[in-house]
């Protein structure tokens, strides 16, 4: 599991790509990612485009995520391939995000 | 064991003079020695001084170092002892002889004091950490038994919360896999005081303590609002409203929950985030509900929706839930067990008494493979059973209690934002279970009010056909008729008033409904209704077996009901 984030230049579009598993081991790292960012913020897109696995303590940390950005944020979670669609769409989350499936 | 003076080295050396000298230069560095002159003598002195490193002379009479080596290395068990061969052997096939014996290093003849203290040193570095790692160890063994103690008394707390209701009934079949001694799990049902019954399964993020303290106030909000007469709808509210409270951010029980109404061969059915759940019905076919919702806990109470999908289920069928863990269990094949799998497994088996049996089979198989199961697997089967409302056992309740509400009228009445959106039926119960032995007939009496109720509000006040419930499509159209004109009222009003008297056997208990609908003619009904189908005209023959008389008066916009109990304990 190996979690990168990169923020756009002009500082409003910050990218966090999530490569391998997307379990309660990344709880330290995602955290990390957007825990010192403030309100300049506007956009988080989170990339599934490496991610091969999702279990439900991914989807609070996307809560927790929501919770920090705040309800003005918008955050997009991009890249989803079939399987991590299938989650996203038997729990519903995409009432709290837009999830954008892999072109 | 830290101070260089408290290491012990054994050297066992059978020449005098090597003996000597090595002896002495082991001593200049500071260490204990213990001297033993053949391989007998060696393993005596293991024996008796428990050395922390040994330096073994290869070639020794009586018994050499490579057999002293071995029976020594046997003796040490999982603690660290490190043999060094002390040889002036040097050619490849000695020295490997040196290593199957189990030795550690060498040390070739003459000695050089400078190696010699290099060696022992860098093996009392060993021998310390193999030590400490131990005590680790132990230390890290001792704590998870004591957790694990601890954890089985929590369960049995959490046993005796969780399990309070009708999991036994026969028309339930669960499995349950914990993964730790708590399940991420919880899975209740209880039966209906209004007969029928209610099942809810849900999945909390994470295991062990955290999920089971969030399963305990579910279960407490589940039994107490079921027993006492709430629906489905005001349960889910109350749940959620709880855990958005209590969980922490992050935190969430996606669930599904289940009404099942026997008399009416009609389920209730909400899914929050759990796999779809199945429905293979008397035909062959499988039907899928979907989540629909949010899980649990997620939303705040002004945002979350509790609306429900409504099915018919006849006798017999068979419905199946599913914790996400299902879709890691592999079938035979070694394939992902997937949902769309069973589906297509349900849709192929034609003997519905084999599904159960097959799932568990598979999970037998798939728990000899993998011993650390990712998640909690749960699976649960529920039939439609005929109607049993009639055979609820009235428990008895102590009579001693010559407190309480015994003679009293009470009378309620609701207009029409109320009607529309409150359920007085647990209200009335509250003041019904005053009466103390009033409590065992607790169902009855909630039975007999939702009848009576329901019949005034909907057919009363709202004009609907109970003909229109006959089919599948009716039904529906039926409930969206409901909130159509429920949201229409205006200026309807319910009245219902109680009236309880005691006598000498027990007592009374009239309940009197009066609505402000147009009515209908009441001559029809009261001569009994032949014209009335099986399924629409249940519920007035339910309310005749019930209840001592029910009469409608009027233009058939009033009713009053009688019921008369008997205090159990006086007939025995």
């Amino acid at each position: 599991m190996t979690i990168v984030s990169h923020l756009s230049a002009a500082g409003d579009v910050m990218k966090i790509g999530i490569q391998g598993r997307f379990d309660f081991g990344s709880h330290h790292d995602f955290r990390e990612t957007y825990d010192k960012t403030d309100s300049s913020i506007k956009e988080f897109h989170v990339d599934m485009a490496k991610t091969t696995y999702l279990d439900s303590s991914a989807l609070g940390m996307l809560l927790l995520l929501r919770d920090h950005a705040g309800s003005d944020t918008v955050i997009k979670i991009i890249n989803c391939n079939t399987d991590v669609y299938k989650i996203f769409e038997i729990s519903n989350f995409d009432q709290m995000f837009d999830i954008i499936p892999a072109s | 064991m830290s101070e260089s003076q408290q290491l012990k080295i054994l050297i066992t050396e059978d020449n005098i003079a090597d003996c000597l000298i090595i002896n002495k230069l082991v001593k200049d560095q500071g260490y204990r020695t213990v001297i033993a002159h053949n391989g007998l003598e060696s393993i005596e002195s293991y024996k008796k001084e428990k050395p922390d490193i040994i330096l073994m002379d290869a070639l020794m009479p009586q018994m050499d170092g490579f057999e002293a080596a071995k029976r020594i290395k046997l003796l040490v068990g999982e603690d660290f002892v490190p043999i060094i061969f002390l040889t002036s052997l040097s050619d490849d096939i000695s020295l490997v002889s040196c290593l199957e014996a189990g030795g550690d290093d060498f040390l070739s003849k003459p000695y050089n004091s400078i190696v010699i203290a290099a060696k022992i040193n860098a093996f009392k570095r060993m021998v310390v950490l193999h030590r400490t790692v131990q005590e680790q160890r132990d230390e890290i063994t001792r704590r998870n038994e004591y957790l694990l103690q601890e954890q089985k008394i929590a369960k049995r707390v959490f046993d005796n919360v969780a399990h309070l209701g009708c999991l036994g009934a026969p028309n339930i079949k669960h499995l349950l896999s914990p993964m730790s001694v708590f399940n991420g799990d919880v899975l209740l049902a209880s039966k209906k005081p209004s007969g029928g019954m209610i099942v809810f399964l849900g999945d909390f993020t994470g295991h062990g303590l955290p999920a089971a303290i969030g399963a305990m106030p579910v279960a407490e909000i589940f039994y107490g609002m079921v027993a006492k007469g709430f629906g489905v709808e005001t349960i889910l509210e109350e749940i959620n409203k709880k855990l958005h409270i209590i969980l922490p951010v992050g935190f969430f029980c996606c669930a599904c929950i289940i009404d099942m109404d026997y008399s009416w061969q009609r389920i209730k059915l909400w899914n929050g985030g759990l796999m779809d759940v199945l429905l293979k019905d008397n035909e062959g076919q499988v039907l899928s509900y979907p989540s629909s919702h949010l899980p649990l806990g997620i939303l705040s109470p002004d945002k979350f929706s509790s609306e429900c999908v409504n099915s018919d289920m006849k006798v017999g069928e068979r419905i199946y839930l599913f914790s996400d863990g299902i879709v890691d269990l592999q079938d035979k094949q070694g394939n992902e067990f997937e949902l769309d799998g069973f589906a297509g497994f349900l849709f192929e088996n034609k003997n519905p008494d084999e599904i159960f049996e097959h799932v568990i089979d598979q999970d037998k198989l798939s728990g000899e493979a993998n011993a650390e199961s990712n998640d909690d697997v749960t699976f649960v089967e529920i039939t439609m059973v005929a109607d049993d409302v009639i055979a609820g056992k009235h428990e008895l309740v102590e009579s001693s209690e010559q407190h309480g509400a015994r003679d009293w009228v009470m009378s309620f009445e609701m207009f029409d934002h109320t009607i529309r959106d409150f359920n007085p039926i647990p209200l009335m119960l509250h003041v019904t279970m005053e009466v103390p032995e009033l409590r065992a007939f607790n169902n009855d009496v909630c039975m007999i009010l939702s009848e009576l109720i329901t019949n005034g509000v909907d057919h009363g006040i709202l004009g609907l056909d109970s003909n229109l419930k006959i089919t599948a499509n009716g039904f529906q159209e039926y409930y969206n008729l409901r909130n159509a004109r429920l949201n229409q009222l205006s200026g309807e009003s319910l009245h219902i008033s109680l009236r309880h008297k005691p006598n000498k056997f027990g007592g009374v208990l009239i309940i009197r409904v009066v609505d402000t609908g147009s009515g209908f003619d009441v001559r029809k009904l009261n001569v009994g209704f032949p014209e009335m189908s099986q399924l629409s005209g249940r519920g007035i023959p339910l309310l005749r077996t019930l209840c001592e008389s029910v009469v409608y008066e009027g233009s058939g916009n009033t009713v009053e009901a009688v019921f008369r109990w008997k205090n159990t304990q006086d007939d025995t």
